[in-house]
């Protein structure tokens, strides 16, 4: 654990306390029995705004806190720990930071507020295939009207049912696959020629693909540079990843605490099989490596937040070791457990489910070793 | 807030330090050190022998071979902030503290030691020595059959009154041949469970009982010798903590040497070669998009880097969840099985990246680079063996972090 100060240890041991008492993974399970489209019940949403969540990265003039990405990073690590649903990291991270990055004064102002209280859920519309891979946008905006035209489709948009607006990147010009040429467009979704239908997946997150026919948006709906929309894309991202590795870190610490307790209580051959080193050794290698993915993703959060020169680097650093990590953790959870982690009544095949997915999200260990690779020269 | 005025009155403080130390450099630090490592006294070839005698004093005088030691033993007393802003101006200039090297075990292991089980009469005998660099500490702990298995070792000590007669076989004994004091652990109750009868002596090597012969490795030449105490005579006053407990003395003392083993990085500090990366590029070869020329290599090469940085941050934020005072503790294990599986890899692929001009022996058919990697790679198959091997490291997290019960039963 980072240095935190007093305000971060208070929101930290809140978001603790909440989750464990308001949110814990029982929750999750109810939701995904009753098959909840938005695949989050709405009063654990409005609880967290309430608690001023959806506020921590917006600065006060738009009625937020202006607390910081490591703090957002504490908060998602206790919902990462119950699997807690809800479109805070989408729109409370993602969304929010692009309207912070690319945001003109009147997009804040119109945005940011609603963002806050609540009454709108924005989502980064960025996936078209089925591995991440932004260069390769083909959903296509053409000039005309007074503004642009969108015509595609987005796949796998996170919390994409929830959403009430959608950043959408498309492609106003440059060669198909490039990183030039493209531009993010703020879309609602009730706009005309959207629509959306919800993907039911193993881990039970809210995802939805969105068809974009013909939809007609005015010239301010650009959010950044027209035709130059990477860079911030890529930023947004990057916020994105850091994000989803301090709720990996979160999960992961929950599927090693499991394990451990059941490494202590479990008994076989008549003593308890944490007493076999072949698994004791496994599990300090957990945790060896759960002491080192952390580092990674305070690291990164914190270099968000002081706008060190190396975010990109690091924030692909902290999603490729977290991913890693969970990875390993989420399968020796089953194993540890034996037959009783196969069972659905147990919760350790949803960190299992889960664990595959975040580690998909804004590109997997591949992705980032690739990205890490070219941003250090080789 | 409080915090931050006493980190400003804090500041202020450091900065006239450095202040202190920048000119106290300027006067004392002879230029001709700059950067030379030393090893052996004089320098690896001899050739600064004055210049270094001149420096290890000089640094003595003011307590800065063991700076965070208490000034009425030779240290100088300063805190962890004091000690990094005095590492950092000396790094600026290029000046090396010799004293730890110089000293053998004496500054990283036997003089912590000392200062927490330590007599009074015992810290005022032995750890000025340390910190004025001129007195070499060697430790004897394993022997031929205990390894890490230590608390089975068998070298005897008899009580015969004021003095203890010590017979038996050490191995690995680093500096032994070149050092003027052993810290050694011995049996001294052969009746008790094997944790409950050893002893932690502190006995003189320029003795007939004591004689040492240098192991020869797979690396070529290095520092560990046998050593062999044939009625060899340690003091009563010598015997460090109390008697039959030495197993905790030393288990203190294997934390500090975990703790100063926790650094990743080529064995032989930076070589001239640049970044892994550089060098991957350099003999590999890179495709037309700038890709390093061999696809798997560059994902394995990724992975490393990776763990590096991971490793290095980590290390950063001990330091920093300990404010400025790190604690040695349980956590070292972890560093110490990180930094060594770091270091070996970083070994195995420059090797792998050097392909054929990475078997160099001797002969100026390798450069030196060359012919240092191969030793490196060699001398790095070591470090997860010393200092307690990676197995018994995983042995602690499992038992003293996470609460496992014991893994073995016998005993």
């Amino acid at each position: 654990m980072a240095a935190l100060n007093e305000e971060q240890t208070l929101i930290r041991d809140q978001a603790k306390s909440w989750v464990t008492e308001q949110a814990p993974v029982r929750k999750f399970r109810d939701m995904r029995d009753a098959r909840i489209e938005t695949a989050y019940a709405p009063e654990a949403f409005s609880a967290m705004v309430d608690m001023g969540w959806t506020g921590i990265l917006v600065p006060e003039a738009y009625g937020g806190s202006d607390l910081g990405y490591l703090t957002f990073g504490l908060i998602l690590e206790e919902l990462g720990r119950q699997l807690t649903a809800s479109p805070l990291l989408a729109s409370g991270l993602v969304g929010t930071s692009a309207l912070l990055l690319g945001g003109s004064e009147e997009q804040k102002q119109a945005w940011l507020p609603k963002l806050v209280d609540g009454s709108a859920i924005l989502t980064l519309a960025v996936d078209e295939g089925p591995r991440h891979a932004p260069a390769k946008t083909a959903l296509s905006a053409v000039k005309g009207g007074g503004g642009f035209v969108l015509d595609g489709s987005k796949v796998m948009v996170l919390e994409g049912m929830a959403a009430t607006a959608f950043i959408v990147v498309a492609r106003t010009g440059g060669e198909a696959d490039s990183e030039k040429g493209l531009t993010l467009f703020l879309v609602p979704a009730d706009a005309k020629g959207v629509s959306r239908s919800a993907r039911a997946t193993a881990d039970s997150r809210g995802y939805a693909d969105v068809t974009f026919a013909k939809v007609e948006v005015g010239a301010d709906a650009v959010l950044g540079k027209l035709d130059a929309g990477y860079p911030l894309l890529d930023a947004v991202l990057d916020r994105g990843r850091a994000g989803l590795a301090a709720e990996m870190l979160g999960t992961a610490s929950q599927a090693f605490d499991m394990t451990l307790e059941y490494l202590k209580t479990r008994k076989q051959f008549g003593r308890v099989i944490g007493s076999f080193q072949a698994l004791g050794h496994r599990a300090a290698d957990m945790y060896s490596g759960m002491e080192l993915a952390r580092s990674c993703v305070e690291a990164a959060l914190q270099a968000i937040d002081s706008d060190a020169d190396n975010v990109a680097e690091l924030c692909s650093l902290a999603k490729c070791k977290m991913g890693d990590h969970l990875h390993l953790v989420s399968n020796e959870l089953i194993q540890m457990h034996g037959g009783i982690g196969m069972t659905d009544e147990y919760d350790a095949g949803f960190y299992l489910k889960r664990a595959r997915a975040l580690e998909a999200i804004y590109g997997n260990q591949a992705f980032h070793r690739e990205r890490y690779a070219r941003l250090l020269g080789y | 807030m409080t915090a931050s005025a006493t980190k400003t009155e804090h500041g202020s403080d450091l900065e006239a330090f450095r202040a202190e130390v920048r000119t106290w450099l300027k006067d004392n630090f002879p230029p001709a050190l700059e950067g030379i490592m030393p090893m052996m006294e004089g320098g690896a070839d001899g050739s600064h022998a004055a210049d270094l005698a001149t420096w290890r004093d000089r640094l003595a005088e003011r307590g800065w071979g063991a700076p965070h030691w208490p000034k009425a033993y030779g240290g100088a007393g300063l805190d962890h902030a004091h000690v990094r802003a005095l590492a950092q101006e000396m790094g600026r200039v290029g000046a090396i503290n010799p004293i730890p090297l110089l000293a053998g075990m004496g500054v990283t292991m036997v003089g912590p030691t000392i200062l927490e089980y330590g007599t009074d009469d015992q810290k005022q005998r032995h750890l000025p020595g340390i910190a004025s660099g001129k007195v070499r500490w060697c430790l004897g702990l394993s022997e031929p059959n205990a390894g890490s298995d230590l608390a089975s070792l068998s070298t005897l000590a008899e009580d015969r009154g004021d003095h203890f007669v010590v017979n038996g076989q050490k191995i690995w004994t680093s500096g032994a041949d070149i050092s003027q004091w052993c810290g050694a652990l011995v049996r001294t109750d052969k009746t008790v469970a094997k944790h409950k009868g050893i002893s932690f002596l502190m006995l003189p090597m320029d003795q007939p009982g004591v004689r040492t012969r240098p192991i020869k490795l797979i690396s070529g030449a290095s520092p560990f010798c046998e050593t062999f105490f044939d009625d060899a005579r340690a003091e009563k006053d010598d015997l460090l903590g109390e008697l039959n407990d030495g197993w905790n003395v030393i288990k203190r003392l294997l934390q500090h040497e975990r703790a100063s083993q926790t650094s990743a990085g080529s064995p032989g500090g930076k070589k001239k070669a640049g970044a892994l990366q550089d060098v991957a590029k350099r003999y590999v070869g890179v495709d037309s998009a700038g890709r390093l020329d061999d696809p798997d290599l560059r994902s394995r090469l990724t992975r490393h880097l990776m763990d590096a940085a991971a490793h290095k941050l980590t290390a950063e934020r001990i330091a920093a969840e300990a404010k400025g005072n790190p604690q040695v503790g349980a956590a070292a294990s972890i560093m110490k099985n990180s930094a060594t599986g770091i270091t070996q890899a970083r070994s195995e692929l420059l090797l792998e990246i050097m392909g054929q001009q990475g078997f160099g022996w001797e002969g100026d058919a390798f450069d030196a680079d060359e012919l240092a990697t191969v030793r490196d790679w060699l001398w790095g198959k070591a470090i997860s063996i010393y200092g307690g091997s990676a197995e018994v490291q995983k042995n602690i997290i499992s038992k003293n972090i996470l609460g496992l019960p014991e893994t073995t039963q016998k005993g």
